[in-house]
């Protein structure tokens, strides 16, 4: 969650201020060569991250709690022989580096076991679930993200007035805030509604029932407004402080100085200039967030009912149930790789420097 | 033979005189920034309330069986901010529920600074395959969603706060660990290291007394940032049941008031002091850590991220 963590991903991130529009200088066709081989090196990276996630699951789940069969019956009688007949069918009585190989071999073909809870194979639930985490995670990260670049390029460019401070303040406070906490209040105040405030939006859930065409697309939105306002409002400050932060080292460059000589107005120099260079740290956050808000939205899904992803992983966690949460803990991990991926992938497109 | 120990008093001495001119110039430089000066007073304060919080409302605050109250009594003289579903106080569990918020954040902080700081100093030191394998291993766990690792982490583990203490700390160490490296690297590039290669210091001896002592300001940064998230992730644990059930804390608390139905008959003073405290505090040790961050890196002090 910290600032600190997001940026230094990428290899060049933090280079001395040179304007984008430089251009590559090779030729075209050595450069795409370049890229080329940056792709496979980042691609086998991200097999190799793949690979230890999956490697990190089977330990986790199978030797730390030293019995699972213990651990998903936790606190209820069971007989000798039902304990065996439950090792027998999660293959547990086998030797454990047969498990792993099993397991490796399952989990690449797609299968990741069967849920313990719903007797249903753990990839259909994930992928029956997915659409709502989309739809929910994607709305507030574009919210959040052209939020937290125009608010952090205000701050940044009228840096240590009023506005600024505010701006800075109001985004650390609501940073500190838990967001199954400010969920929770949202829900008080404006769905069951305290004093002269009327419950104005639904308490939960994604879908009142029996409406189609517009009218379901319309009733989806109202649902979503609460869970989208709070992940807005905890997440926003992470891009206003790293636009702020890289908007400012751009400020004190030279090329500034050159645009403003050649007598370009405030707001050209601004939006034209020193915009686009500090938007390239920020871009590698916004996917980078795409990952994190997947696993974040865990804890507004579970507040506001929606039946997504995190509700689910609530769901599994209360029981507990293992090979579902082992699921949902490698789609989460796999996820914030993959985005991670793409961000190193787009990376050299949008700033020539890096991988050439 | 008494020259050797005035020259080693008069050089201890010194090196004493120059610690403590630090320190004055570090509070000199933190004094300006007003921001942080708030989060510090604001610690000072919270700090006393949960150390006193025996003096102040007594122990027996967490007993369940022999609340004074009735359940879900709403805010009134003897019971300022209501009662809980048992019909214990709730200043009094919001009170007690500071030491456990406080303690968590810093063990843990503490815990994942030490990771950090050890393995960023072991791999700028020794460099070569050693370096290039424990930088991938610490990539690889920055790219993992924490909060998920922690999680599943409490959920294998029996329920105890060690349990949320090991789980934060374990999986939060990697930026320290990077920023470590980093500094290490430009500390160990200066002549003064080779002096002291050249003089017989070994790598136990170049690496605690020589890399320690100028990675230590990043590292003090680090841990007042660290903290915030540590106390922030405490509450998240907790408020999914995964804290130990029989210690009262603000996450708890938050759960207990979602099952007594808090939510639905709109008993808002129940809900809003716990998240209040998490905020107050969390914000408090980011002011701190900004602070701190700027005081130590004068380019950031212009950009204050």
């Amino acid at each position: 969650m910290s600032t600190t963590s997001s940026t230094p991903l990428v290899e060049g991130a933090a280079d001395g201020p040179v304007p984008v529009k430089t251009g590559p200088s090779g030729p075209r066709a050595r450069s795409a060569r370049a890229y080329l081989t940056y792709v496979a090196g980042k691609l086998g990276g991200a097999a190799v991250s793949l690979f230890a996630v999956l490697v990190t699951s089977f330990f986790l789940f199978r030797i730390i709690p030293g019995d699972p069969v213990r651990t998903m019956t936790h606190g209820r009688q069971v007989s000798a022989e039902q304990l065996a007949s439950l090792r027998r069918q999660f293959g547990l009585d086998l030797p454990v580096w047969q498990q792993f190989t099993e397991y490796c071999a399952k989990a690449l073909s797609g299968d990741l076991g069967t849920s313990y809870q719903f007797h249903a194979p753990v990839g259909e639930l994930i992928a029956e679930k997915l659409p709502a985490t989309l739809l929910l995670t994607g709305v507030a990260v574009v919210i959040y993200s052209v939020l937290g670049l125009w608010l952090g390029t205000r701050s940044a460019w009228r840096h240590g007035r009023l506005g600024d401070k505010v701006n800075t303040g109001v985004a650390l406070t609501l940073w500190s805030v838990p967001s199954f906490w400010l969920g929770l209040l949202l829900i008080i105040t404006f769905s069951v509604g305290i004093g002269p405030i009327p419950g104005m939006f639904p308490t939960g859930g994604m879908e009142t029932g029996g409406e189609t065409g517009f009218g379901y697309v319309a009733d989806v939105a109202h649902h979503m407004v609460l869970p989208v306002v709070t992940l807005v409002a905890v997440g926003y400050a992470q891009t206003l402080l790293v636009m702020r932060a890289s908007l400012l080292d751009e400020m004190g460059s030279d090329y500034l100085t050159t645009a403003r000589a050649k007598g370009l107005r405030d707001d050209l120099v601004r939006r034209h200039h020193a915009v686009p260079n500090a938007l390239l740290p920020t871009v590698t956050m916004v996917f980078i967030n795409l990952g994190h808000v997947a696993a974040g939205s865990i804890l507004v899904e579970t507040v506001f009912s929606w039946p997504g992803l995190g509700g689910l992983f609530y769901q599994a966690l209360s029981v507990p149930d293992l090979p579902l949460v082992q699921g949902l803990f490698v789609v989460f991990a796999g996820a914030m790789i993959l985005m991670n991926l793409l961000a190193d992938l787009l990376y050299p497109l949008l700033d020539p420097r890096v991988g050439r | 033979m008494t020259v050797p120990s005035t020259a080693a008093q008069t050089a201890s001495s010194l090196a004493w005189a120059r610690r403590r001119g630090s320190v004055a110039r570090f509070w000199r430089a933190y004094r300006t920034h007003r921001a942080g000066l708030f989060g510090l007073g604001a610690l000072a304060v919270i700090a006393l309330v949960a150390l006193a919080a025996p003096l102040l409302v007594g122990s027996d605050v967490q007993s369940v069986t022999n609340a004074p109250g009735a359940a879900l009594e709403s805010p009134s003289g003897a019971f300022p901010l209501g009662t809980d579903q048992f019909g214990r106080s709730l200043l009094g569990l919001l009170i007690w529920g500071a030491r456990i918020s406080l303690t968590v954040g810093l063990m843990a902080a503490a815990l994942s600074v030490a990771i950090g700081t050890l393995v960023g100093i072991l791999a700028g030191h020794f460099g070569g395959w050693f370096s290039t394998v424990t930088m991938r291993i610490t990539d690889w766990f920055l790219v993992m969603p924490t909060l998920v690792l922690a999680i599943v982490l409490a959920t294998v583990m029996s329920r105890s706060v060690w349990t949320v203490i090991l789980a934060i700390g374990v999986t939060s160490w990697p930026t320290t660990a990077r920023l470590v490296r980093a500094q290490t690297l430009a500390v160990e590039s200066r002549p003064y290291i080779e002096r002291a290669t050249a003089l017989g210091g070994g790598h136990g001896h170049i690496m605690s007394r020589h890399v320690l002592p100028n990675v230590m300001p990043l590292v003090l940064a680090q841990t007042t940032l660290g903290i915030s998230n540590a106390i922030l992730t405490e509450a998240t644990l907790a408020f999914l049941g995964l804290g130990d059930p029989d210690v009262v804390s603000w996450g708890g608390m938050l759960q207990d008031a979602r099952e007594a139905g808090a939510v639905s008959s709109g008993h808002w003073w129940y809900l809003a002091p716990p998240g209040i405290a998490i905020a107050a505090v969390a914000l408090a040790f980011t002011l701190c850590g900004r602070a701190v961050e700027s005081v130590l890196n004068p380019k950031l002090g212009v950009s204050t991220r």
